[in-house]
């Protein structure tokens, strides 16, 4: 009913191909994108787009790269954040060292520095795979976290030991910095979303990503019909880190704008965006949007009905949240492991025969 | 002797009784990967959950007094009674072994022959849930142990061995706690590798440990061993809780020694207990050592969070399998 086929011919492979086939689909895409970029910035104020929207769109980009890695590539990392504090202090350390450049090309290019980063501590996945290599990627964590504090070079010898982000323009509109509007913070990490999002949609379709796919099923198979892993699983670490490292990036300058990296890069982001994919579905782009929003949302949701409503204490509320998230996480596995996409799957299944079940 | 060496001797004394502790928890990790190929990153937070429930017992609180009293407005926090040391132990054995069956029911036997890399994401689920079930039911406030374990240095071993050096040296400097730890260390090892050798259960459990079908085809329960494992886990976990939370308290912290149990693991092999006990050693050693000659003078201190993992990382790279565990080989 909602989602006829009738009609839809394709008469290239081009159109045979494209991400979205069914052109309801397609239709609400564009309808989605139009909503995001041109009515929610008019709407925007300043709750809205620091409790919900900048966080879910710059978790989202987070959930992104882990998804790449651990969901395309099949190498579980708990080091994503160490890769977002790699992203921050490297876009810090270049808004400082070059004012004049703008803060776009900043955060593209700490993007970069994390992808290097991130492809050195790939380099033992070629010896060591599963859980070894999640435990090693936490080497990379402590590391980092560890580094970003005692080498004071990063934090430009700051008394405190913070970095705090410095006043940015783009298009004459302040980016970071304490007077950025709600609504420009909010553009500039959608569009940051929207690219990151089609690259990485376009990536995973491709040579490379089917590639990755390959090592994830069955390594030694795919090496046998020759896919390089020493490349595909190198190349998953650095595109992986590359998004892991423009999402670190943007929480730092645009979202909080002044952090301490013990705090904000954590093993607990880690572990938080790991979740994000696993409940949102891993080896799935939308899966990643959906995953960070249903945690972005969770612990507002939960404060609004705890705190506001009922009248609960906040530290019970936290404790609930860690209940219901590690509840969730083992429903999730053991009931449906491909997530909230698999769901959403599910339901677009349902609605291409509704009303009829056969 | 010089100062110095003998300085650094007190370093690896020191690191040896670390070492020890970080082994007490991560044969917890062995005894489950073993016997279902599960790694448990809920390990140290099962040890925090134990620590809690037995203090909880202890001073006779509520469970989920905090819940109840905000949901229903009312005021009660404690029974009014006073629990035993080693009434309070068997009882929470009991809670620890209810939770095993607990968790063997309605998680891990619905993920039965999932890849081991779901099981792992699961159990890290798990932690997140025991941490707050765990809060929710006796409070998130620091605690301590009122086991009557012994706290202070041990005298005794300063004085022998303070005649080592020269006048301005005054012994070594090691917590009787430590001394303590190491004892049970050894009585709790001993008594695994007892009960996995000469009694019934043990010797199915070392069946299911080595191949699950053959296991199941000459009439082993696996659930039964599964429910066993879990538990005697638990035990471990018991028993590093206490070791742990007597030395800093029972908090949150207390569950993130799993983190620090994990290299310990990578050095010594999953599938090994000896190699988790010699891990231990080797990472509480080496640890202290590198923070005493390189870290503390040349790299600012602090080396310990990362050090462990990239003595771990590099022993990986040449030998994947560990010190002592088994290497795989894979065939297409």
């Amino acid at each position: 009913m909602f989602y006829r086929e009738a009609g839809d011919f394709k008469t290239s492979y081009k159109a045979d191909n494209q991400t979205f086939p069914i052109a309801f689909d397609r239709y609400r895409y564009w309808a989605i994108l139009a909503f995001a970029y041109l009515v929610i910035p008019f709407l925007i104020n300043d709750y809205w787009a620091n409790a919900i929207l900048v966080p879910f769109l710059i978790y989202a980009i987070a959930a992104i790269g882990l998804n790449i890695l651990t969901g395309y590539c099949g190498q579980v990392s708990l080091g994503t954040g160490g890769f977002m504090a790699v992203g921050a202090y490297s876009c810090y350390k270049l808004m400082t060292s070059f004012p004049d450049v703008s803060i776009l090309i900043h955060v593209i290019l700490a993007g970069g520095i994390t992808a290097i980063v991130g492809a050195a501590f790939g380099l033992p996945s070629l010896r060591i795979k599963g859980f070894y290599l999640a435990v090693a990627t936490l080497a990379a964590q402590f590391f980092l976290v560890w580094l970003f504090n005692k080498v004071s070079w990063f934090y430009n010898y700051s008394a405190s030991g913070q970095i705090s982000a410095p006043e940015r323009l783009v298009f004459g509109a302040a980016v970071t910095g304490p007077n950025t509007e709600p609504w420009v913070q909010y553009m500039v990490c959608l569009v940051f979303v929207t690219i990151c999002a089609i690259i990485a949609r376009n990536l995973t379709r491709g040579t490379l990503g089917r590639s990755w796919m390959a090592i994830r099923d069955m390594d030694i198979a795919a090496e046998i019909i020759g896919v390089n892993p020493l490349k595909a699983k190198l190349t998953a670490f650095a595109v992986s880190s590359f998004f892991i490292g423009i999402s670190g990036a943007l929480f730092f300058s645009v979202y909080l704008g002044a952090v301490e990296v013990g705090d904000a890069f954590g093993i607990q982001k880690s572990f938080l965006v790991l979740f994000m994919i696993i409940l949102g579905g891993l080896g799935s782009i939308f899966g990643s949007f959906a995953g960070a929003a249903f945690l972005v949302l969770l612990p507002v949701l939960l404060k609004v009905v705890g705190v506001d409503l009922l009248g609960w204490p906040t530290d019970l509320v936290s404790h609930l949240r860690l209940v219901i998230i590690g509840a969730l996480i083992m429903f999730f596995l053991i009931k449906e492991p491909h997530g909230l996409a698999q769901l959403w799957r599910l339901a677009k299944e349902k609605l291409r025969l509704w009303p009829f079940p056969y | 002797m010089s100062a110095d060496f003998l300085y650094g001797i007190e370093v690896v004394i020191n690191g040896l009784m670390a070492g020890v502790l970080y082994a007490l928890v991560a044969l917890g990790f062995v005894l489950i990967y073993k016997a279902s190929g599960i790694f448990n990153f809920a390990q140290g937070v099962m040890a925090l959950f134990a620590a809690l429930t037995l203090v909880g017992i202890m001073d006779g609180q509520i469970p989920f007094a905090h819940l109840i009293n905000s949901i229903f407005g009312t005021e009660f926090h404690h029974f009014g009674w006073e629990v035993p040391a080693l009434l309070a132990i068997a009882l929470t054995v009991v809670v620890m072994v209810i939770f095993a069956w607990l968790v063997q029911r309605y998680v891990f036997r619905h993920l039965v022959g999932q890849e081991p890399i779901i099981l792992f994401m699961a159990t890290i689920g798990l932690a997140y849930f025991l941490e707050g079930v765990g809060d929710l039911m006796w409070g998130s406030e620091i605690k301590t142990i009122a086991l009557g374990l012994p706290q202070g240095n041990a005298r005794w071993f300063e004085d022998i061995t303070s005649t080592l050096g020269d006048d301005s040296f005054f012994g070594f400097f090691v917590r009787k706690l430590d001394i303590v730890a190491a004892l049970v260390a050894i009585v709790l090892v001993t008594a695994l590798i007892c009960f996995a050798q000469y009694t019934k259960q043990g010797r199915a459990m070392r069946a299911v440990a080595d191949d699950h079908q053959a296991a199941l085809s000459v009439g082993i329960s696996l659930n039964f061993i599964w429910v066993l494992v879990w538990s005697l886990a638990g035990i471990v976990a018991l028993v590093a809780g206490i070791m742990w939370g007597a030395k800093s308290g029972v908090q949150f912290s207390l569950s993130l020694i799993a983190l620090k149990a994990l290299p310990v693991l990578m050095l010594g092999g999953f599938t090994s207990i000896p190699g988790a006990i010699i891990g231990g050693l080797i990472i509480g050693v080496g640890e202290q050592l590198f923070e005493y000659t390189i870290g503390g003078p040349f790299l600012g201190g602090a080396t310990e969070n990362w050090f462990a993992y990239m003595l771990a990382l590099l022993f990986l790279v040449f030998r994947p399998q560990g010190l002592f565990g088994e290497k795989i080989i894979e065939r297409v």
